[in-house]
């Protein structure tokens, strides 16, 4: 912990955990997309279903869908602009057998068709945990710049990355790896340290048998 | 080294060094997150500006929450201390317009610096900047006591909790208030031990405090505990410099603090079950909302 963590962060009220974390969710599904959004359909659980139009966390997942920060003052009005942009947001009250109080699935559409689902939870003082990419269950608390590879589980991949990222000279933190089916398809979760090289990203994507690669740097 | 797990420990090293407690944690955090002073100060700088600038737009007379239950009050409160009327005078009055612009804006999704959290963000602000009016002091002072109360905040954090939902409202409106008496009394010329001290008797006069917010919505009644949290703190820091010792030492009074927290119903720390949020009007307005 340090002053700025007593001191900080600037941000858009009124809560930590509903608005500012609630943009971070909402920015992590945007990031995974790659690409603008055209429909967001939005689903709330515990807390966030209870109070989410009083603390604004409605604004606060479409500001993040929309790329904003947390300190970003057009949050406050993301919905108007999300409409003005002819983006589709929809939102539903859920129940989530044994989830964080705070949580959120968000399902997006990208112009292409590109689908992304994501379930996130917002665990305090603005700090997120991504539990499931797209079916398959992760453990991100996005505190580090991660990759997130999503590959065919087939031998060798998992190696191939990993030695990749040695090589850059970047050390892992982290690594967790789920998977639907053998053969299926599966995602790597890599939480580095330091290093925001966009590079070492796009080199990853070009590896045989990887789907897709995404940098999550810290927001 | 500073570990942060006493004030005793800051206060001993700033005598032994013949610095302020905030010098000694400028150098201590520069060394830590491997920045210069100069990067560390200008960040800081740069939250000032933000504080500022969330006094200024809380002060809109057209501000109004989502839920129609926060904005304006900020407003009421200048005009009255600008008509010469305020009981207490012009520090004291526009201590409390600024505490509730700040925690108002916040209600109505304004960008604001959470101080240690977004529910108790007005009490440092308004303390800062109204010491800074009345005193005539440069910004630069300024900028560098948000690190002595920082420092504080750090160390309640470690022994205590800065957290409404962990320690109740003495958590956040409490260590807000201890951190602002803290960097008052050090702008004030007092010494390290005065900030101890000062810092001490404002958690005191908070302790016990409940999270009950009404609907469960940073709103009511936290914006009028930000403006009675400012109060709180020119209180301790007054009597301090007066001479006045806390009779309990600070880490003893953080202690304390953790202990009644932890004692504290569930009902009474942040899960709007309990309190003000438990009353009929509360629940009533609790429906209207949802």
């Amino acid at each position: 912990m340090n002053v700025f963590d007593i001191i900080g962060p600037v941000m858009i009220g009124p809560s930590s955990s509903h608005t500012a974390g609630a943009v971070r969710i909402g920015k992590v599904a945007r990031t995974l997309l790659h690409e603008e959004v055209i429909e967001a359909k939005i689903m709330l659980h515990g807390s966030f279903a209870k109070t989410y139009r009083g603390h604004g966390t409605d604004k606060a997942l479409v500001g993040g869908i929309m790329d904003m920060l947390p300190d970003d003052i057009r949050i406050r009005h993301s919905l108007a602009l999300a409409k003005e942009q002819g983006i589709k947001v929809s939102f539903e009250e859920i129940v989530i057998d044994k989830a964080h109080p705070n949580t959120a699935v968000i399902h997006l559409t990208g112009k292409s068709g590109k689908n992304v689902t994501i379930r996130g939870a917002s665990v305090g003082g603005g700090n997120i945990i991504i539990n499931n990419i797209n079916g398959l269950e992760v453990e991100l608390s996005c505190q580090n710049t991660s990759l997130i590879v999503v590959h065919k589980d087939t031998p060798g991949t998992i190696a191939a990355v990993t030695s990749f990222v040695a090589k850059s000279g970047v050390n892992i933190g982290n690594f967790r790896l789920s998977r639907e089916e053998r053969g299926g398809l599966a995602v790597m979760a890599i939480e580095i340290d330091g290093a925001e090289n966009e590079s070492l990203n796009e080199e990853i994507s070009k590896l045989s048998n990887v789907i897709s690669s995404t940098m999550l740097k810290r927001v | 080294m500073i570990k942060y797990d006493s004030v005793n420990e800051l206060v001993t090293m700033a005598i032994a060094l013949n610095k302020n407690i905030s010098e000694l944690v400028i150098n201590q955090q520069a060394e830590e997150l491997e920045k210069s002073t100069e990067e560390l100060y200008e960040t800081m700088h740069s939250s000032l500006q933000v504080m500022k600038q969330s006094v200024t737009e809380g002060l809109d007379p057209d501000l109004k929450s989502a839920s129609g239950m926060s904005g304006g009050s900020a407003f009421k409160m200048k005009k009255y201390v600008d008509s010469g009327k305020s009981l207490c005078g012009n520090a004291f009055g526009m201590s409390i317009a600024r505490a509730l612009a700040v925690a108002e804006l916040n209600s109505c999704m304004g960008r604001i610096v959470a101080a240690p959290t977004a529910g108790a963000c007005g009490i440092i602000p308004a303390a800062l900047l109204t010491m800074a009016e009345e005193k005539n002091i440069e910004e630069e002072k300024i900028v560098m006591s948000l690190f002595t109360a920082s420092a504080i905040g750090i160390v309640i954090a470690h022994n205590a909790s800065i957290s409404g939902a962990e320690g109740g409202c003495q958590a956040e409106c409490g260590s807000a208030s201890a951190m602002a008496a803290a960097a008052l009394v050090e702008l004030a010329g007092g010494t390290p031990e005065m900030v101890a001290h000062a810092c001490a008797i404002a958690l005191k006069n908070i302790l016990g405090l409940v999270c009950d917010p009404v609907a469960g919505l940073v709103e009511v009644p936290c914006n009028k505990r930000n403006a009675a949290g400012v109060a709180n703190a020119f209180v301790a820091a007054e009597m301090v410099l007066a001479g006045i010792e806390s009779a309990i030492p600070c880490d003893e009074v953080i202690l304390a603090m953790k202990k009644v927290g932890d004692l504290m119903s569930y009902s009474l720390k942040e899960t709007a079950e309990g309190g003000l949020a438990a009353t009929p009007t509360a629940k009533r307005i609790s429906q209207r909302i949802y």
